[in-house]
This record gives structure tokens, C-alpha cells and sequence, in this order.
């Protein structure tokens, strides 16, 4: 019997999934310890935001086995895999646009906030105490990420780089067991990208959040990842510190292409 | 200590001198009526609205007390489209399945229709919206599965539907061409349709019309900021991004559809208590292009623009009746062209498509730009 304290987080075991005939996911397989920050690599469409979908549930993959936090989440609908515990950004920013910064924070907490409609309707008594309750816990999160000037406006109008952290802090109301950050630093300059990096180490050291990472900036990963999963066509190439992919021959060949004879 | 306790309280409770807009705390930001110019301008309308019956004339008020019932059926239809973002056109019948509840509650007994004589308006008017709402809940699982157009056409379809079974069930709704009498509107022997000693019969149901609407918007400006709106306002925005906030899609745009029945229903009661009678073919998908106008044209989203629509929309006809006087081409008859009731119908989808685009905010919109205007006068921003 293991103990709690080192059975790992997530658990992927042999995840084939395909659409149509094409292969997204052949056999990837791979295992987050507690603590750990732990990077998925790979040139374009090489299926690292598929397994992101396999995990939170927007695709049920046709063979393997899926396990968060020792249970088996394979088929479970995306909503009550996030209520387990798990959050996750997106690529593409997904955050809710019309609504102001607060309020989006305000969601990630909705798992953890109780009342009902009826109870919605009257606003007072547990309804009220409830919004200021998880309202002073959003605040900490806008203080963590530096937010305070941008809280009351509408998320559509703040800059990218902003959004990109709204988005992280929504992530973050959830109180999340696991996170997966999917390139969060994409489309950033070298000082956000940096801004990010520290946070991103802060919520692993400070809120001991185990973080899976999907991202191309190679110097972030190597920088911050304890292990590095390597990823091309659906396939796994590799899976090892950062120092030891980075050399990997098959790794080199995936990002650089295969040597020609005599070329 | 106590002092200092006292010290306290006072800060945390009131504003401090010459600084109103500086929040002292997270319960003064997230009230209500969070400004003292809301608290005035709020507290102004709804001073004026009491003592407006005592002041024009009933014709007026009766045209003002149908608007607030309909502001009521246009609040619901804001939450499962302003806020939910579904698109409804099934609104009429919603408004049709209230409206015939609370005709056979009140209904007279022995009368030619199905009747069970409590005319009390404590029982019928959430008996309609229960109804209607559980009508909601049961037509629900098709927005689940459909989304845009797709659920406009189907909602659509509920239009026609309802349109066909009302006309056919004579022993409910009197039939096609003959309807029935509404639902009458008691409160413990107190009749608001007929004059009472002090006040005219128009003047009571203004004045329950208008408590009623204000029951409602502050239910709906209450669910809009609480938990459920805001996962209403997720799934509009980014649905799958809302899943991802541990958000159950269909149970959400079930109690959308719900509580959004659960409106209508209650206003297809009191718009008909007030006219005192009906027939089928009043719920065409006419009555829910009215309701969708009102929503936009009011603000999609927001519960004070929603009124204003509601308002605006209701009043229209009484603006255009005038027209005749004014514009001698324009015929008050049905029998010539062109008259009122044509220019009526090319007001409504002008208004629309103006709004849409000019001011997609609606009169809300217009508020807003006017009110931000004032905030910085005399400097442009």
C-alpha cells in the first residue's frame, strides 16, 4: 500500500486516441509526482493539447487509462473532472469577456461556493456571506498576480498579456490539485514571459500546486520543469530532465530534422 | 478598547466624509445600490412611479400598468437570452401556458371553460409561473443539445405548437375566435380590476403592477450578480471554458430556461388579468418578436434597460395613435394605406435593426453614454 504522499497525481497509462483514422495520441504514458512541474514539448500538432483534452475530459480517448489523484476520471464529463480538483488555461484565451476581471476570478470559485437559485434570488443571509467570503479570497489572488488596477473592467478590454494573467488567476480561485498551463507564455515579450516564470514558480513553492505545462518556449521549460515529456505525431519520444532530452538524438531529430546522407 | 469597537463599526458601515466613491468595504461594494447617485436616481423613479397614478390620466396608466406586466415577461426572456445567451422565440408560449393557468384557477366554476373559482392572486400568479416553468424545464433538453440557430428554429417550432393546442383545446382556452375571460386579479376579496373607494380600477392595477415589476427586477438583478447569473453569463461567453470552471452545462441552461419560464408564465397571467380577456391566437410568434425587441432594444443583459425597453415598447402604440393628427397621411383606419397599425409593425423591425446597429447596448447604452457624458462635464472624458 502506498501512501498518499508519493502516489502520483496524475496517472496516464497507454492513451491511444484518434479522430477519423488520423492519429492524435498514439501510446503516451506518464506519471506527475506531487510538487512536481512537470513540461509536455513538440512541434506543432504534435497531439500536446490533445492530451490536455484527454485529461480535463473534452475527449474520451478509444484505449488507455486515465487516473487523477488514484481514480480512474476516464469518460467523466469535463465538469466534474474540474471538480475534482483539476484546472487548466487554454492556448487561445478563454476567458469570459463580458465580464469584469472579479467576476471571472469569481467563477473559478463557483465549485466552492454552495447556495442555490432560490437563494440567489433573495441575495441576503447565506447567499451574501457567501459572495463577500469568496470575494476576500479572490482578492488575494488579484494581490498575487498583481491585478488591482484592472479588477471592475470587462476582460475583453484588457491587453493580452493581462488577459493571459486573468486567466492563470481563474485557474488559481479553483484551488486547484493539478494544474495544466497551455503555453502560457505564447505571444509574450521577454519581460512578461519572465513576470509569468516567476509566478508560475510561486505557485508551485508557495501553493504546492503540481503544474503539467504545455509550452514552446524552450528556455522556460528547461528553466523551470523538473521532467520534460517530449512528444511528436502523438507519439512519445522521451521522457527525462531537461538536460538529458534536450540532447536526446530522436529529440534533435524531431525538432531539427534527420541528417541527410552525406549532407 | 470599546472605544475602538465602536470606531470600527462606524468605519466599516459608512462612507468616509467627501470621499463617496472610496469603498470601506467588500459588503458596500457589492451592494445593490452601490453609489449615492443610484441610491438617489433609484430611489427618485420609484417615488415618482407612486405618485404618477395621481397624476395623468387612467387611460395612461392602463397602458403603463400592461408595460410593467410585460417588463416582467421581458425580464424573464433577458435571463435565458441576455445573460444565458440562448435564443429564445418560444417566449409567447410560455406566456400562453401562464396565462391559461391562471385563467383556470380563477375561472368561474360553472363558466362554459375549465375553471376552479380561486380568484386569489397569491395562488394563481405562482401557480402560472410554476407551470410555465416546469413547460421550461421539460422543453429544456433541446437547448442542452442545440445552440444558436439551431435553438431558435426548434424554440420556434414551440411557437406553433403551442399556437395549435391552445386553438384546440376549447374546453381550456375557449377556442379559436372566442377565447376566454382572464384570470382576476383578488388579493383576500380585494378586486384590483374594479374601482374601489378611494382609487379607480386603473389606478389599482397600476400600482400592483408596478410593486410586482419591482419584486421581479430585484429578484433578477439579484440572480444576474449572485453565482447563477454569473455561470449564466460563462456559458453565453465561452461555454466550454465555463465545463472547465466545474460548471454542469445542461443543468445550468435547464434552471436558465426555468427561471426564465417561470417569468413569462407569471407575466402571460397579469397581462391578460389586466385586459380581462383573451383568445389563442394571441400567442403567435408576433407577441415573442415583441418580447425579443423589448430586450433589445432595452439592453440585452440588463435588467434596468430591460424595463426600458419594456416601457418603451409598450408605449409605442400610444405615440403612434397621435401620428394621425399630426401627419394627416397616415390613416387611424385599418381599411386604408397607410395606417397606424402598418407603421407600427415597420417601427418595431426598424427599431431593432437601428438598435443593432447604432447602439447594440440598447437604451442602456444611450444611458450610459449619456450619464458618462455628465460624469466629466465640462470636460469630454
Amino acid at each position: 500500500m502506498r501512501s498518499t504522499d508519493d502516489a502520483p497525481v496524475v496517472s496516464v497509462q497507454d492513451v491511444h486516441l484518434s479522430f477519423a483514422g488520423v492519429n492524435a495520441i498514439a501510446g503516451v504514458s506518464f506519471e506527475v509526482q506531487p510538487g512536481e512541474l512537470f513540461a509536455i514539448i513538440g512541434p506543432n500538432g504534435a497531439g500536446k493539447t490533445s492530451i490536455f483534452n484527454v485529461l480535463s475530459g473534452v475527449y474520451r480517448p478509444q484505449r488507455g487509462r486515465v487516473e487523477f489523484l488514484g481514480e480512474s476520471v476516464l469518460g467523466e464529463r469535463p465538469h466534474r473532472i474540474a471538480a475534482r480538483g483539476m484546472a487548466r488555461t487554454f492556448q487561445n484565451i478563454a476567458l469570459f469577456e463580458h465580464l469584469t476581471v472579479l467576476d471571472n476570478l469569481m467563477l473559478g470559485r463557483h465549485q466552492h461556493i454552495g447556495y442555490g437559485f432560490l437563494a440567489a434570488f433573495v441575495w441576503r443571509g447565506r447567499a451574501r456571506a457567501e459572495e463577500l467570503a469568496h470575494r476576500r479570497f479572490v482578492e488575494e489572488i488579484v494581490d498575487f498576480l498583481e491585478l488591482e488596477q484592472w479588477r471592475t473592467l470587462p476582460v475583453g478590454l484588457l491587453p493580452y498579456g493581462v488577459q493571459k494573467r486573468v486567466e492563470l488567476g481563474r485557474a488559481l480561485a479553483m484551488e486547484p490539485k493539478l494544474l495544466l498551463l497551455d503555453e502560457p507564455v505564447a505571444g509574450m515579450n521577454l519581460e512578461e514571459t519572465e513576470d509569468t516564470a516567476r509566478y508560475i514558480l510561486d505557485i508551485r513553492d508557495e501553493l504546492d500546486v503540481p503544474i503539467i505545462m504545455v509550452e514552446h518556449d524552450m528556455g522556460l521549460v528547461m528553466d523551470l520543469a523538473d521532467r520534460v515529456m517530449v512528444v511528436d505525431f502523438g507519439v512519445p519520444i522521451t521522457t527525462g530532465a531537461p538536460d538529458e532530452v534536450q540532447r536526446h538524438p530522436d529529440v534533435v531529430r524531431a525538432y531539427l530534422g534527420q541528417e541527410v546522407a552525406g549532407g | 478598547m470599546t472605544a475602538t469597537a465602536t470606531e470600527r463599526r462606524s468605519r466599516s458601515r459608512g462612507r468616509l466624509r467627501g470621499r463617496p466613491q472610496l469603498y470601506r468595504s467588500y459588503a458596500q461594494e457589492l451592494a445593490l445600490f452601490n453609489t449615492r447617485p443610484k441610491q438617489v436616481w433609484v430611489g427618485v423613479i420609484v417615488l415618482m412611479s407612486f405618485l404618477l397614478p395621481f397624476l395623468v390620466s387612467d387611460s395612461l396608466l392602463q397602458t403603463l400598468a400592461l408595460g410593467f406586466a410585460f417588463a416582467i415577461g421581458a425580464l424573464g426572456l433577458n435571463i435565458v437570452t441576455g445573460l444565458a445567451g440562448q435564443v429564445s422565440l418560444g417566449h409567447a408560449f410560455f406566456l400562453g401556458v401562464g396565462a391559461y393557468t391562471a385563467a383556470a384557477i380563477s375561472g368561474d366554476p360553472d363558466g362554459r371553460t375549465i375553471g376552479f373559482g380561486i380568484t386569489n392572486i397569491l395562488v394563481w400568479l405562482p401557480a402560472a409561473g410554476l407551470v410555465a416553468a416546469v413547460a421550461g424545464v421539460l422543453v429544456a433538453p433541446l437547448a442542452t443539445r442545440l445552440r444558436g440557430l439551431y435553438l431558435a428554429i426548434v424554440t420556434l417550432g414551440l411557437v406553433f405548437i403551442g399556437e395549435f393546442v391552445f386553438g384546440e383545446w376549447s374546453d381550456l382556452t375557449g377556442g379559436n375566435g372566442v377565447g376566454r375571460e382572464a384570470a382576476v386579479p383578488d388579493l383576500f376579496g380585494y378586486d384590483f380590476s374594479r374601482d374601489s373607494e378611494s382609487l379607480t380600477a386603473d389606478q389599482n392595477l397600476y400600482l400592483l403592477m408596478l410593486v410586482l415589476m419591482l419584486v421581479f427586477a430585484l429578484g433578477a438583478r439579484n440572480l444576474a450578480r449572485s453565482r447563477v447569473g454569473r455561470a449564466f453569463s460563462a456559458v453565453r461567453d465561452r461555454d466550454m471554458a465555463a465545463e472547465m470552471m466545474g460548471i454542469n452545462l445542461p443543468r445550468t441552461k435547464t434552471v436558465a430556461f426555468g427561471i426564465s419560464s417561470f417569468y413569462a408564465g407569471c407575466a402571460g397571467a397579469l397581462i391578460y388579468s389586466i385586459i380581462g380577456f383573451f383568445e389563442p391566437s394571441s400567442f403567435s410568434l408576433l407577441l415573442s418578436v415583441q418580447f425579443i425587441a423589448m430586450v433589445l432594444i432595452g439592453g440585452a443583459g440588463t435588467v434596468s434597460g430591460t424595463i426600458m425597453g419594456a416601457l418603451f415598447i409598450s408605449l409605442l402604440p400610444t405615440l403612434t395613435r397621435e401620428l394621425p393628427s399630426y401627419l394627416p397621411v397616415i390613416s387611424a383606419q385599418v381599411t386604408e394605406t397607410p395606417n397606424i397599425y402598418q407603421l407600427e409593425s415597420i417601427l418595431y423591425g426598424l427599431l431593432i435593426v437601428g438598435f443593432l446597429l447604432f447602439e447594440p447596448r440598447g437604451l442602456f447604452g444611450i444611458w450610459v453614454r449619456i450619464r458618462n457624458y455628465w460624469k466629466g462635464w465640462p470636460f469630454s472624458y
